[in-house]
């Protein structure tokens, strides 16, 4: 076991397993609670035609990914904040161009065959260079101090946006700073991961969390918890196994979602014991105070019909 | 000196009134003032010329049927419906240049649509300090007004606990809870009262009482008079996105002396049915 970090390239991937664990459930955390589950999926597809972009031109595939899905988010941000009601289709041709447009100019590219863009597909703990771990750290840096730095404000505009408007918050800057952060998080993300899978460890780590826990700041430590776990966990899987990382780092999420669910049914009912214990049985004291509003509800509807 | 313009200022309710008279020298400003607003929702004109004033510690209650522009004219007031036309003050100071956030605490309409991610009745009432500490961190002082405003509002016991859990009326004490923390001159509330039950309702008035003693001033959304209506200083009820009546409180003036008015929550006092100044 001890043996794998005796590799560079072990232990390279290892310190970007840890950055991705933390960096994606930090930001994701707030599209779930968006209802934006999906975004970074769709960011993961827009982030290929920086890939590509990288390949054609023979530059850092990564830097171009981070290019290029900024750009991206920006877009979406603006489809969102519009409201419009085409948005989705506008999004759609975003997600499914980007898509296109990366196989496209990776064929196009006489650097490099398919098997190095299978790689940015599903990720690789082969494929973690040294400069490419200079990048992801910065990049990881900067995710974190935003997402948790800002945390009581980003969960304003995320929870309530009419309302943070009102506080006199930058609510469309920081919205932005948001959209840009998951971009630059799925690019973190994609030399582990895969960019197929990213959205996977933004979202899922975050809803297993939240099967154990009340507020949102014990949700998202217990999400990026869970996010290292899954991500340092399916990263060693992957070099014992022989078997790419993300597709083992997103069926071990998806395991530990399975059995914090189990485990969270047995005790929401314990403390709902606990809680009753108490006072006195809730139907108990409500009782006469529900028959009289039934009683005025009634004259009330009679006042209706008149 | 100050009497000549506030005679001026009388004449209010058109752009070039207000041009000429941005503030009454003197006197206190309104807290709100809207003046001809014209706003559309989706293409859809909504309100057609609504002219709105809310003194400094008025309580103003805004009625009329569904449908009438209610919640659009509080929505136009905070500056998240822009208006086509018209001009909008607050305190004083016209919208593009009003900072000071600090001085409005605004309760949404109710929604049951719950958000993706569990949070505390604690969380949700700390985002109504962001006006006093904005970018910078929470503080302990803001701590310290966060315990006040839930005790007002008597939820300080579920502080800790999740929102999605709560009833109705909790759930609607919490969003008061959330105006309520950053100690605010003007309150905006969009039928603080729907789908209440009627403790909640008592907590709710004599939470508004309170406020009402401090000195603050109310703008409220209401489907009805009911328990606050000892506490209405006026009331403007609106008809098809116009002001069709603004003066004192008429009994039963209310949603239920209007046409086409739906009924939706319980009610803790012996309303009358009589027709109402509309009807």
């Amino acid at each position: 076991m001890t043996e794998m970090l005796s590799y560079d390239f072990m232990q390279r991937a290892l310190i970007a397993a840890v950055l991705v664990g933390i960096t994606a459930p930090a930001v994701g955390i707030y599209l779930v609670q968006r209802r934006q589950a999906l975004m970074g999926d769709g960011m993961g597809h827009v982030a290929l035609t920086g890939v590509g972009l990288g390949f054609f031109f023979q530059t850092s595939p990564v830097w171009m990914a981070v290019l290029v899905c900024v750009l991206g988010a920006v877009v979406m941000e603006l489809v969102r904040s519009r409201g419009n009601q085409r948005g989705d289709i506008a999004l759609a041709m975003l997600f499914y161009g980007g898509m296109a447009c990366g196989k496209m100019l990776v064929s196009m590219s006489a650097q490099a065959g398919n098997g190095s863009l299978e790689s940015y597909l599903w990720g690789s703990i082969l494929t973690v260079a040294p400069s490419d771990l200079i990048t992801i750290t910065v990049l990881a840096a900067v995710v974190i101090a935003v997402t948790i730095g800002l945390r009581r404000q980003l969960f304003a505009i995320c929870q309530d946006e009419e309302f943070a408007r009102v506080t006199g918050l930058p609510v469309r800057v920081l919205n932005l700073l948001l959209a840009v952060m998951a971009a630059v998080t799925v690019t973190v993300a994609m030399r582990v991961v895969g960019l197929l899978l990213v959205s996977a460890l933004m979202v899922v780590p975050v809803v297993a969390a939240q099967q154990l826990t009340r507020s949102f700041a014990m949700t998202q430590a217990a999400s990026i918890g869970v996010g290292v776990l899954v991500a340092v966990a399916g990263v060693a899987g992957s070099y014992q196994a022989d078997l790419p990382s993300g597709p083992t780092i997103v069926l071990l999420a998806i395991v530990v979602f399975a059995v914090l669910s189990a485990v969270a049914t047995p005790l929401a009912r314990r403390r709902h014991r606990a809680a009753s214990d108490h006072g006195p049985e809730v139907c108990e004291v409500r009782l006469p105070d529900q028959q009289q509003g039934r009683t005025e509800d009634s004259v009330t509807s009679r006042g209706l019909a008149q | 000196m100050s009497s000549v313009i506030s005679k001026a200022s009388k004449a209010e309710g058109t752009d070039s009134a207000l041009a000429r008279h941005p503030r009454e020298v003197g006197a206190a400003p309104a807290a709100v003032c809207l003046c001809d607003a014209v706003a559309s929702l989706g293409g859809r004109p909504v309100l057609r010329g609504v002219d709105l004033k809310v003194r400094p510690g008025e309580v103003v209650a805004l009625l009329g049927a569904n449908g009438s522009g209610k919640s659009t004219t509080v929505k136009s007031v905070i500056g998240a419906v822009p208006l086509e036309r018209g001009g909008l003050e607050l305190f004083g100071t016209p919208y593009a240049k009003f900072r000071a956030w600090h001085r409005i605490g605004y309760v949404p309409q109710r929604t049951t649509a719950a958000s993706g991610v569990p949070a505390t009745v604690r969380e949700v009432v700390s985002t109504g300090r962001l006006p006093q500490h904005g970018l910078l961190p929470f503080r302990r002082k803001d701590k310290a007004a966060v315990d006040r405003a839930l005790a007002q509002v008597g939820m300080l016991d579920r502080a800790e606990d999740g929102v999605a859990g709560l009833s109705g009326g909790q759930h609607q004490r919490v969003l008061i809870a959330r105006a309520l923390v950053g100690s605010p001159e003007l309150l905006i509330m969009d039928e603080p009262m729907a789908g209440v039950d009627v403790a909640s309702q008592q907590v709710l008035a004599d939470t508004l009482r309170q406020e009402v003693g401090r000195g603050t001033a109310v703008l409220l959304v209401l489907h009805e008079l009911g328990p606050l209506e000892p506490l209405i200083d006026r009331t403007v009820v609106l008809r098809d996105g116009c002001v069709a009546y603004d003066g004192p409180p008429h009994p039963s003036t209310g949603q239920h002396a209007l046409p086409g008015h739906d009924h939706v929550h319980p009610h803790g006092d012996d309303h009358l049915t009589t027709p109402g100044l509309l009807a």
